[in-house]
């Protein structure tokens, strides 16, 4: 009896143990993943950047917050960091905005209204290296697409991408044109999703289009507001491809934004030290973004 | 007891997960002792301790080369490899297309930084050799030089090109794929406003004189374009040179900020904004060569690379000139060199050597220059019957080798890029009016001041 007694102890001891211990073996394996590939490179790059080590000073040397100083005291970081900056703070809303009108636009039925749908998600499709070239042609002076087209409206041709105040915004537009119809496909599902009686008791009601779409559309499309609004955000910080392709950051500083930047500076430059600060200095900026958006979604659903 | 099972169950799936994991990981740790050379790079010699059993087996060579023309570059090269293996039964090539010249300078630092194998043999610009020798990533030739002839041997390459490869009383690359900026201009152009089509301006006076009749009100046909995007510094140190001066030195020290380079910019800011004969802004490297066989511009400012591809496309009679200071012709020479780099095995250095003699001899060259449009490093590839049939057919083909007793050295520096970036961004200013030419000059001055201080020379 006794013995009997403590054998169903003990596999209960056990069986207990292992009960608690296996939400933990469970993620074992994402936080191997979470830990070598993203905590261990992270720590590392804030080590290194507090060394110089670039093409004078081959050996690390410690030079504390040295890199941090230099950079924000370099009028061309400064410049990258605004130039990055304008290109969040113009076309996250600009593409979600017209993202948002396109799908209401397209939300109906009407005559080739699967073409529509496929003009403006094309753009989605091309690779970016793709239709930076593109865009690099339509953008050449006097003979290029955008310029014959604002030449017909007799506005004299501009050098798009060679004058410092042009350059950016040309970069702008086609950050937009090749988001916008991702962002579109998004809030056509969450328009498809939503419970037609609402919108009928409305219009009985007697509320009009625009008073639909802003009391009911677009609270009930809040989520997919957010989730986009995230997507547009990390694209913005992203972006590399097309300055490569199209300015190489220049004319002067003017299109160069933070992760090209980034780039540049390691791997042109060969300037480790730098270039960890500078990741250092992406990471907070992006997880400052995080934790706003965490709150903000937080309260959403609160308030849901 | 269901339950059981799938604890068990989901316990060996972990494990499993977690082997997978950690074998992913493994390699790295079991192939660390298989080479030792990495860890050891000082001791160069070792490896060879140990090769001496391998000497029936061939030597295989890794050969890095960037592709920075247009036309069909990885036949061509391989070409070449056969023809050298057949000539040299032991040795074997495995050419690797690397990209452009950055990525491959980027491969190579960062396999060096990692602690791996470089490749033997690498194309790599010519003005690199600063930050190949501060990264201790190149081995000097001078050995293998003073075997070869010596001074005998190196009197045959181009002055102006060899210049690129000293550092330290040593020789550290041969010229490999040498180019040079020239005018190219329309001839059917020049004819009908009236000028001299046999001949291309001497001098910034003559090329803005023929620039102002080239140029048509309307906007339709500019004087001239010269591009100041990519390596804005390039074309305009022809204009500081063809006034008789340079923007450096020594590998630790530019002269960004004196009188004869602000007279240069001054001439080059002036073409859109004072003599209206270019179109305003930075112009666009790649968009120079469309519109000059589009017609759009009668000359342009372009690499002798180009020469290949504009004589294909145009349909009219194309001339090429030197590009122009204010007291004559003067160009910065470019293009890419090939270096043997630091810690390949000692049989595989002699191979090396071989291959790069090779790559620069006297018919290669001359092939290499009728089939890219490059010039040849060498004088003598210009007096092969194959040369002399092609500048009978293509007499353009001769102006840019000629045109290198105007030429002077291409900015190399410590920090190369870096430094070429502060004069490219003051030329972009000016040229953009976004200020002046006195202070974007001095700032450039400052800024390269600055990082070449902790260069000693």
């Amino acid at each position: 009896m006794s013995i009997q007694t403590k054998i169903s102890n003990s596999t209960e001891r056990r069986s207990h143990f292992w009960a608690a211990a296996l939400p933990y073996l469970l993620i074992t394996p994402t936080l191997f993943f979470v830990v070598v590939f993203t905590l261990l490179p992270l720590l590392h790059v804030t080590y290194s950047s507090m060394f110089a080590e670039n093409q004078a000073v081959q050996v690390p040397k410690f030079i504390g917050a040295g890199n941090y100083t230099s950079l924000f005291t370099d009028p061309g970081f400064h410049d990258v960091f605004v130039n990055t900056l304008i290109y969040v703070i113009v076309t996250v809303p600009v593409s979600v905005f017209l993202a948002l009108v396109l799908a209401l636009l397209l939300n109906r039925k009407f005559r080739a209204l699967g073409l529509y749908r496929l003009a403006f998600f094309y753009p989605t499709v091309l690779p970016m290296v793709s239709a930076a070239t593109i865009w690099l042609f339509m953008y050449t002076p006097d003979y290029g697409l955008l310029n014959v087209f604002i030449e017909f409206f007799h506005i004299p041709s501009q050098n798009w991408l060679g004058e410092p105040r042009l350059a950016l915004i040309a970069l702008m537009i086609l950050g937009i044109w090749k988001q916008t119809g991702y962002f579109m496909v998004f809030f056509l599902a969450g328009l498809q999703g939503l419970p037609h009686d609402i919108f009928e008791s409305a219009k009985l009601d007697g509320a009009n289009i625009l008073q639909s779409i802003y009391y009911i559309t677009l609270p009930l499309l809040m989520g997919t507001t957010l989730f986009v609004t995230t997507i547009a955000v990390i694209n913005a910080f992203e972006t590399v491809d097309q300055i490569y392709i199209m300015t190489g950051g220049g004319p002067i500083n003017s299109t160069s934004m933070l992760l090209f930047d980034l780039w540049q500076t390691l791997f042109s430059y060969m300037d480790v030290g730098r270039a960890s600060a500078m990741s250092v200095i992406l990471i907070v900026v992006l997880l400052i973004f995080t934790i706003v958006n965490f709150v903000t979604t937080e309260r959403r659903a609160t308030y849901e | 007891m269901q339950n059981k099972r799938f604890t068990i169950l989901s316990i060996l799936i972990v494990l499993v997960l977690l082997a997978g994991a950690l074998s992913g990981c493994a390699p790295a740790a079991t192939s660390a002792p298989a080479q030792p050379p990495a860890t050891a790079p000082a001791a160069t010699e070792a490896p060879a301790t140990t090769a001496p059993a391998a000497t029936s087996a061939p030597v295989e060579l890794t050969f890095y080369y960037p592709v920075a023309v247009a036309g069909p570059i990885t036949q061509i090269i391989d070409g070449y490899i056969s023809q050298f293996e057949a000539a040299n039964p032991g040795i074997k090539v495995n050419a690797v297309l690397s990209g452009g010249y950055g990525d491959t300078l980027t491969k190579i630092q960062t396999t060096i930084k990692g602690g791996g194998t470089p490749p033997d043999v690498a194309v790599l610009l010519s003005t690199d050799l600063y930050s190949l020798v501060d990264a201790n990533a190149i081995m000097p030739l001078d050995d293998y030089v003073k075997a070869a002839g010596g001074d005998t041997f190196t009197s045959d390459f181009y002055p102006a090109y060899l210049a690129n490869s000293n550092y330290q009383n040593h020789i550290w690359s041969l010229p490999f794929q040498r180019s040079i900026p020239v005018l190219y201009y329309n001839r059917d152009m020049f004819k009908a406003a009236g000028l001299d089509d046999t001949k291309g301006p001497a001098n910034y006076a003559e090329m803005v004189a023929d620039a102002q009749k080239l140029t048509k009100p309307d906007g339709s046909v500019w004087g001239i374009e010269i591009s100041s995007d990519g390596i804005p510094y390039w074309l305009f140190q022809s204009f500081v040179i063809g006034n008789g001066s340079n923007v450096f030195t020594a590998a630790n020290k530019v002269t960004f900020d004196t009188p004869e380079v602000a007279q240069a910019l001054q001439d080059f800011v002036d073409l859109p904004n004072k003599d209206k004969v270019m179109p305003p802004g930075v112009l666009l490297w790649a968009n120079m060569p469309n519109d000059f066989v589009n017609g759009k511009a009668a000359m342009i400012w372009h690499s002798s690379g180009s020469l290949t591809n504009i004589l294909k496309q145009a349909k009219f009679n194309v001339g090429v000139s030197y590009t122009v200071g204010e007291k004559g012709y003067g160009a910065p020479t470019g293009g890419g060199n090939l270096y043997m780099l630091k810690g390949i095995p000692a049989d595989h250095q002699a191979a090396a050597w071989k291959f790069i003699q090779f790559m620069t001899s006297v018919d290669t060259q001359a092939d290499w220059s009728i089939k890219t449009g490059y010039v040849a490093s060498r004088q003598s590839s210009y007096n092969t019957q194959a040369m002399k049939d092609h500048i009978a057919q293509v007499p353009q083909a001769a102006v840019a080798a000629a045109g290198l007793q105007y030429a002077g050295p291409e900015l190399a520096t410590h920090d190369n890029a870096q430094i070429q970036k502060f004069l490219g961004d003051a030329v972009q200013a000016a040229l953009t009016g976004k200020s002046t030419i006195a202070d974007a000059l001095k700032s450039a001055q400052q800024q390269a001041d600055q990082v070449l201080s902790q260069f000693s020379q």
